[in-house]
Formats: C-alpha cells, sequence, structure tokens
C-alpha cells in the first residue's frame, strides 16, 4: 500500500468514525430529551383532578340549571321542561348549525335534536365558541323577538339555543360543546366518561 | 503518573471507603431487616398490613392506591375491596381519617406520615422499632421502645406479638450508671408465633421501602439501559479520537 | 464539495456558504469561532487532569436545564415546597429523574470543581500571566457555595432548614453589624416562608445568572493567555513560521475529540449514581432531609453537605464563635493568594522539589481529613484531629512564601514533553 492509500483508508475511517459519533450523539441527545418533553404533560394529580365529575339529578327542578365543574371547565347541566322541549324545533330556520354537522363539537350521541343522550337532560360546557366567555341564561321566551329561550353571552352578544346551538349572526361560529358523559342510573350522571352510546 | 496524582487517587478510595456509616438508632443496634423488594406477594401483604393495622393514625399521604395497585398487579376491584377503607376514587391518595388536631392531643404529637419515613430513617430502624415495644408501667400507653424511647406510640401490635418485656443490664462508667435492654421475653402471647410475627413486621417494612420510592425498581432497569448506550457511544468516540489524534507527533 | 479562490481570501460557495458570509457581514461568527475553537491551540501535552473544566461546563448544563424544569413544578412556600418535591418524585412524567439528575448534579458540580481546582495546583496554572484566570475562578467558586447553600433549602427537609439555622447564625458572629446582618439575609426573625421565597429567586436566577457569566469571563480571560500545560511550559515562546504555536494543536478537532471521550466517560460514572445509587449513602441526598422541616424538633446531627464539610470542620476546630468564622472565612478565601504565595520560579509539580510536592501531599491528606472530620459529630479525638489538619490546612498556604522559595525545582524543559 502507498502512503497515499494509507491516507485514503484513514481519511474514510475518520470519515465513518465521525458520522457514526455524531449521528449516536444526536440519537442520545433525542431520547435525553423524552423525559424533560414527557414531563410537560399532565401529571398524575392532574390525570387525578381531571377525572370524571358525579352529579346527582334528583334535586333539579324541571326548568332549572345547575353548573358544575369539570377538568377546571364550567358545565351547564339543564333540565329541559316541557315548554322548553316543545319550543326547540320553532327557531331551528336561524340557526347555523341545527343538525351538528361540525362533528368535534359533540359526541356521536349527542348529535340528535335535543344534543344529549335523554331529552329532558341538556349537558353542555358553559364556555362561549367565540372566545371563552360563560354564557347567561336566558330561558324566558319572548315570542315578540322570536326568541324561544336559550343562552346570550354577555361578551359579544352570540346566543345559543336551548340546545345549545348557535344562532347565525353572531360572533360564535359553532354549537357550544357538549362533553363526554353518562348516565350511570337515571338520577346520577358521570361527566368525563363515556361508554360510547351511553 | 505523579506521584501526587498518585497519592490523590488513594486518598479518594479512602475517602470513599471511610463513608461507610449506617443507620443508628441513638447507640442502639439495630436488627437487620431482610428487604425484598421484587417480592410482589410480600409487598401485597405489606400493604395490607399497613392499611389494617397503620392507615387508622399514619397517612401515606403522597402515595396513590392506583400506584401501589399497578405495581403490586392488583386489579381495581381488589384495591377497593381490600386497601381502600375510607377513599373512593382509586387515584386517591392513603389519607388518614384521624383528625389532626385530636391526634396531637391524645398522643402528645401526630403520627406523622409514613410515605418516607423508610428513606428517613432506614428499613433496620423500622424493623427493629416495630418488634421493640415492651411493657412499660410508667409510660401512658403501657409501653415504651427499644429503638425509640419514650416513643407516643402505643402497641398496635399486640394481639400479634402479644406483649414482652425487656431485659436490662446496667453499666457504670465514671460513676454515672446507664441501663441498655439486651433482651426481651415475652410474658403475653399474641396469635402469631415470633417467627410469623417477624415476617408479618418484614412484609410491612418491605411496604413501607416501596412506597418510600415507588420508580426504585424502573429507575434501575431503565439505568441498565442507559449504561449500555453510554458504553456503545463512548468505544465510538475512543475509536475516533485515535483516529484523528494519529497526525499528533 | 468544493471551493473557489475568491479575489481575496477563500470564499465558500453554494447556499450554504451564503448564508455564512450574510451572517459573518454582520456578526463575528466565523472569526470567533476561528479563535476561539477551530484555531485556538492548545499544548498536545494535556493529560486528564485537564478534562475537569470542560466537565464542570457540562455539569453547568445539566444543572440550568434539570433546573428550569423543576421549577416548573417546584412550589417555593414552606407550606407547599416539601410536598412539591415529592409530587415531581411520583406524580410528575419523569419528575424522578429531573430531580435526580439535579441532586446528583450539584455533588458532582463540587467533584468536578475541586478536581478543576487541583489541576491548576499541580501544574500552577494560576501563576503569571494567569492570575486573573485563577480569581475570576475563586470567584466562580464562591458563588458556586451560596448556589449550593440556597438550593438546598428549597427542598425544605430537616436538614434543609436547620442547616440554613446554623449557618446563617454564623454570621451573627460578626461584632456590630451580624445581627442586622443575619436578620437581612433571613427577611425574618428565623428562618421561614420569607427566607425561602427569596432564597429561591436567588438560587433560580441571581446566581445561575452570575454563574454564567463569569463562566464566558473566565473562559475569555483563558483564552488571551492560552492554556497552561503539565510542563508550565509556554507554548506562545516558540511558534512556526505560520505563527501557530510548535506545541500546539487546534482545540477542534483535538481537544473536542478528547473531551467527548472524557465526557462519556463522566456521564457513565453519573448516570450510573443516579439510576442506582442516587442517595449515595445518605451523602447526596441526606436522610434527615426525607423528613419535612420541624421548627421544634432539631435533628440529631446538624452538618452541611458533604462539599462544604472541609471548612465546616475548620470552623468548628475553633473553640471561639467569631474566630472560628474568621478562620472559616479565612481558610474558604486563602486560595485566592495562591498566585502570590507561590514564590516557585516552575509552574508545573513535575519540576519542582521534594519540599512543594510532600507540602500539597500534606495538604490534600488534610483536606480530605477535614472534609471526612467536618461529617462526624465534634467529640473524642476528632476533636484534636481537626484542630491538627486545620493547621496544616492554614500553613500550606502561609508558609508557602518561605518553602516554594527554597525549594529545589528541576531545570524546565523549553517544549512540552509529550509521547504520542
Amino acid at each position: 500500500m502507498t502512503e497515499d492509500d494509507v491516507d485514503r483508508i484513514d481519511r474514510n475511517r475518520r470519515h465513518f468514525l465521525t458520522v457514526a459519533t455524531v449521528v449516536t450523539g444526536v440519537t442520545g441527545a433525542g431520547l435525553a430529551s423524552i423525559p424533560f418533553l414527557g414531563s410537560l404533560r399532565p401529571s398524575a394529580r392532574a390525570q387525578a383532578l381531571g377525572a370524571p365529575v358525579e352529579v346527582p339529578l334528583g334535586s333539579i327542578q324541571p326548568g332549572e340549571m345547575v353548573r358544575v365543574l369539570w377538568r377546571g371547565r364550567l358545565v351547564f347541566v339543564l333540565r329541559r321542561d316541557e315548554g322548553m322541549l316543545t319550543r326547540l324545533p320553532d327557531t331551528v330556520a336561524e340557526l347555523r348549525d341545527p343538525d351538528s354537522a361540525v362533528v368535534d363539537q359533540q359526541p356521536d350521541y349527542a348529535a340528535n335534536e335535543t344534543r344529549s343522550v335523554k331529552p329532558e337532560w341538556l349537558i353542555v360546557e358553559g364556555s362561549c365558541t367565540h372566545l371563552g366567555c360563560a354564557p347567561l341564561e336566558d330561558f324566558e321566551p319572548r315570542p315578540v323577538e322570536g326568541w324561544g329561550g336559550g343562552f346570550f353571552c354577555p361578551c359579544h352578544g352570540s346566543k345559543f339555543d336551548l340546545a345549545g346551538r348557535v344562532y347565525k349572526g353572531v360572533p360564535a361560529p359553532t354549537n357550544m360543546r357538549v362533553p363526554p358523559y353518562r348516565f350511570v342510573r337515571d338520577d346520577l350522571i358521570l361527566i368525563g366518561q363515556d361508554t360510547g352510546a351511553a | 503518573m505523579d506521584k501526587v496524582n498518585l497519592i490523590a487517587r488513594l486518598l479518594a478510595v479512602f475517602a470513599l471507603l471511610a463513608m461507610s456509616q449506617g443507620f443508628a438508632a441513638g447507640g442502639a443496634a439495630l436488627d437487620h431487616a431482610d428487604i425484598d423488594p421484587g417480592n410482589k406477594a410480600s409487598l401485597q401483604r405489606g400493604a395490607r398490613n399497613f392499611m389494617n393495622y397503620c392507615s387508622g393514625c399514619h397517612s401515606a399521604k403522597y402515595v396513590r392506591f392506583n400506584t401501589i395497585g399497578k405495581y403490586l398487579e392488583l386489579s381495581e376491584e381488589q384495591i377497593i375491596e381490600n386497601l381502600m377503607f375510607n377513599a373512593e376514587r382509586t387515584f386517591e391518595t392513603i389519607n388518614t381519617s384521624m383528625p389532626a388536631g385530636s391526634a396531637e392531643r391524645w398522643f402528645g404529637t401526630a403520627p406523622p406520615d409514613l410515605s418516607l419515613m423508610a428513606r428517613a430513617k432506614g428499613a433496620d430502624y423500622l424493623y427493629s422499632f416495630l418488634r421493640g415495644f415492651y411493657l412499660d408501667p410508667d409510660s401512658p400507653t403501657g409501653v415504651d421502645n427499644k429503638v425509640l424511647g419514650g416513643t407516643s406510640m402505643p402497641h398496635v401490635l399486640w394481639e400479634l406479638q402479644g406483649y414482652q418485656k425487656a431485659l436490662f443490664s446496667s453499666h457504670t462508667e465514671g460513676g454515672v450508671t446507664s441501663h441498655s435492654i439486651d433482651g426481651f421475653e415475652l410474658v403475653i402471647e399474641g396469635s402469631m408465633a415470633d417467627e410469623d410475627f417477624d415476617d408479618f413486621v418484614s412484609d410491612t417494612v418491605n411496604f413501607l421501602v416501596y412506597i418510600s420510592e415507588p420508580i426504585r425498581s424502573e429507575r434501575r432497569k431503565l439505568g441498565v439501559w442507559v449504561l449500555m448506550f453510554l458504553v456503545f457511544f463512548w468505544i465510538l468516540s475512543v475509536m475516533l479520537k485515535k483516529q484523528i489524534w494519529k497526525d499528533v507527533k | 464539495m468544493a471551493r473557489v479562490e475568491a479575489e481575496v481570501g477563500k470564499r465558500p460557495e453554494g447556499v450554504w456558504g451564503g448564508l455564512v458570509k450574510w451572517i459573518d457581514d454582520r456578526f463575528p461568527m466565523t472569526e470567533t469561532l476561528k479563535y476561539h475553537v477551530t484555531e485556538y491551540y492548545a499544548a498536545k501535552s494535556f493529560n486528564w487532569w485537564y478534562v475537569f473544566g470542560v466537565l464542570a461546563f457540562v455539569v453547568l448544563a445539566i444543572q440550568l436545564v434539570t433546573g428550569i424544569f423543576l421549577t416548573m413544578n417546584y412550589k417555593p412556600a414552606a407550606v407547599d415546597a416539601f410536598a412539591s418535591v415529592e409530587y415531581i418524585m411520583r406524580d410528575v412524567e419523569w419528575g424522578w429523574l429531573i430531580r435526580y439528575l439535579h441532586s446528583t448534579g450539584a455533588s458532582f458540580f463540587f467533584i468536578v470543581v475541586y478536581l478543576h481546582m487541583f489541576r491548576a495546583m499541580l501544574y500552577g496554572s494560576y501563576k503569571k500571566p494567569r492570575e486573573l484566570i485563577w480569581l475570576i475562578g475563586m470567584l466562580i467558586f464562591f458563588v458556586l457555595m451560596a448556589e449550593g447553600f440556597a438550593g438546598y433549602l428549597l427542598p425544605w427537609g430537616q436538614m434543609s432548614y436547620w442547616g440554613a439555622q446554623v449557618i446563617i447564625s454564623l454570621f451573627g458572629a460578626i461584632p456590630v453589624v451580624g445581627d442586622f446582618l443575619v436578620e437581612t439575609i433571613r427577611g425574618d426573625y428565623s428562618i421561614s416562608d420569607i427566607t425561602l421565597n427569596r432564597f429561591f429567586a436567588l438560587h433560580v436566577i441571581v446566581l445561575p445568572l452570575t454563574l454564567i457569566g463569569l463562566v464566558f469571563v473566565h473562559i475569555v480571560a483563558l483564552h488571551e493567555v492560552g492554556s497552561n500545560n503539565p510542563d508550565g511550559v509556554e507554548l506562545k515562546d516558540h511558534k512556526g513560521p505560520d505563527g501557530v504555536p510548535l506545541d500546539g494543536i487546534a482545540f477542534h478537532p483535538y481537544h473536542t475529540s478528547k473531551d467527548l471521550v472524557a465526557i462519556i466517560v463522566f456521564l457513565m460514572i453519573f448516570t450510573a449514581v443516579v439510576f442506582f445509587a442516587p442517595d449515595m449513602g445518605g451523602y447526596f441526598l441526606e436522610h434527615a432531609n426525607f423528613e419535612p422541616a420541624s421548627l421544634t424538633a432539631t435533628p440529631e446531627h446538624i452538618a452541611p453537605v458533604w462539599y462544604y464539610t472541609p471548612y465546616y470542620a475548620i470552623l468548628r476546630a475553633v473553640p471561639d464563635k467569631l474566630w472560628g468564622f474568621i478562620l472559616f472565612g479565612a481558610s474558604v478565601l486563602l486560595p485566592v493568594f495562591l498566585p502570590w504565595l507561590d514564590r516557585a520560579r516552575v509552574k508545573s509539580i513535575r519540576y519542582r522539589g521534594w519540599i512543594y510536592k510532600s507540602a500539597l501531599a500534606v495538604f490534600v491528606v488534610s483536606f480530605v481529613s477535614l472534609g471526612w472530620l467536618g461529617m462526624q459529630p465534634a467529640e473524642g479525638v476528632y476533636v484534636m484531629a481537626a484542630r491538627i489538619f486545620s493547621v496544616l490546612y492554614f500553613a500550606f498556604f502561609l508558609l508557602m512564601p518561605y518553602y516554594t522559595s527554597i525549594d529545589k525545582t528541576k531545570p524546565v524543559p523549553d517544549r512540552v514533553v509529550y509521547h504520542g
């Protein structure tokens, strides 16, 4: 072998070793970053605090609404009375998404006329889909205005009906979100957990 | 190698060897606890013992039931049925129902939380402590403890161990007489024979060691992989260094 | 990639080269890289004592990164602190690993820094023209001691609380201003939530920023005069026709590839501790600190963490509060004066006589023994031993002007000793 040959082998070997070392180092760095990035995920305590919330329904009267917190978020539990249920279809023409076509806003079992598992009970997140303010109760119908009852957001005037569906011509783009939930018993719901079809 | 270099290295070794201080409890020699972190059956028994005998007064407030359940390979039902008395959901931590203020009034000091006791005092201490209660008519609880004299903890396990009395011997040194405990003698029998009681305590201490650092076994397993990777990386780096340094004359 | 020689100097071609030029026209990037890395020449004869500087840098990086992630979950209030550490250990995903990396890193920082300083003593790296590097380094050491002290209070364990109580009270020994100083440091009449909060600010912001600034200045000062070497020969005395020191080799790729090996070996030892013995028998994570701070129950044995114990032993050896404090301070400060205490004409221990070699050996034995004694209770034969070693420690420095001037040195070679 000439000197040039030895040189060439050395250079090739050096190049190979450099590449191998750099690749190993970068891999190591990547693996080492896993614990740090992983630590940013919700901790066991967050998961515990974010656990499903039980809401007993026995003491809620027809027409009455209760507010509960789930994962730090406000959830409305409304027991719709006869009148409310009857008025639901009346204002469908003025709604942006009457058939709940935007699938992200509710689980499958709430993609119906009443946006709920059972018609009597509306469970919906108390967060306006515009910028997140908590909408106010406005259940009294005002036939003169064509208002059948629903929610009114004081921040920028968005309106939703008694199934949480958004009206046209308001800043909010989508229907109020329905969280996952299920009926443990007729008088007890668990918000934050569903079985797929309740 | 420089002579000083050599001496410095020898000293480092000496320094490390000199650091062999074990846990000692105020002079009393401790019995050795056989801790078996991998023995899940022992840990399951220990968990049961802890919940039944200790958790009435002592919390383990940093420990979650579902953490224990996962490691001890218990189903959710098993955890709820056998371990959870005042808790409802498995993500909850082991709390005691004893009100803190009352505890201080009744015992003079609140029973400490046990989540980290094994790391603070050591397994041998806990093992000797739980087996070290003896009759003492002067004490408000009727007992004292060889490892922690003057303890306000009653002999919770009396039904199992029975009651023993201490065999004292006195030593006089320089005009000062001190007493030390040479051993114990069982005066009232409990439901368990000596070896069985020792096993009971051993399981319980095993559990206490486990809850003081639940991640222990996982950390050791991961460590093997990390070191293997580093050995591989080291070999590569040595080869690279030698290759690069070839042109240094 | 082909390089085209342009009219003036070499200009790398292509998109990449274009980007480099764009930056270089606006920022001294290539110039800095050349001066400090690819054309910084250091002796080819470096031995393994020379890796501790870069290892200290690695540990600093580890502490900064792990520290940031700990801060995301730690709560600096007396009522929450201890629980938040357990939250990190048990509930935060991978929290246990981040915590152990940080606690192990703290101890390894001192191991590496002590060995780094010892290298300077072996090879006279503090002597002219490197006195300023040494002074900055000593400053780094003091800031590091403060950083470790502040950090140790944060877990709010028994040793955290009582260790801080004892050490801060020390400052009360200073006449006239002592009590005022102590109260000002504490922010309260005893160590409390207020003290904890401010120590958190010190540990997370003030001292790390100071440390980073000082390390930067330390390296700039080093590069200004060039590194020393195991023979104490000045590389710049013998340059080739191209201006490159004959005994020098470029930092990159020679010292970088060698340092990489050292870093990996270090990481092996470091991770072995992290994964298999993070407590280190109670020396890295002290047993008493697994009990939350109790304002009424003092632990049996209050001692600072192992890396402060040599100085603590000296403090305790003196049977007077004020003089103990003074001598404790003096023991920490004395090494600052080494460049001027050391009168030898040679730098490296290789060319010194038996007097210095013996003195250094005695110093090492004393320092390590004091460290061990500082961890024992101050009773019996330990008291006399601590006194003897304290005297020897001071003698090493105070008698140095004398024994280094009479020490018979060997002739120092012109060029470094390198065996390839």
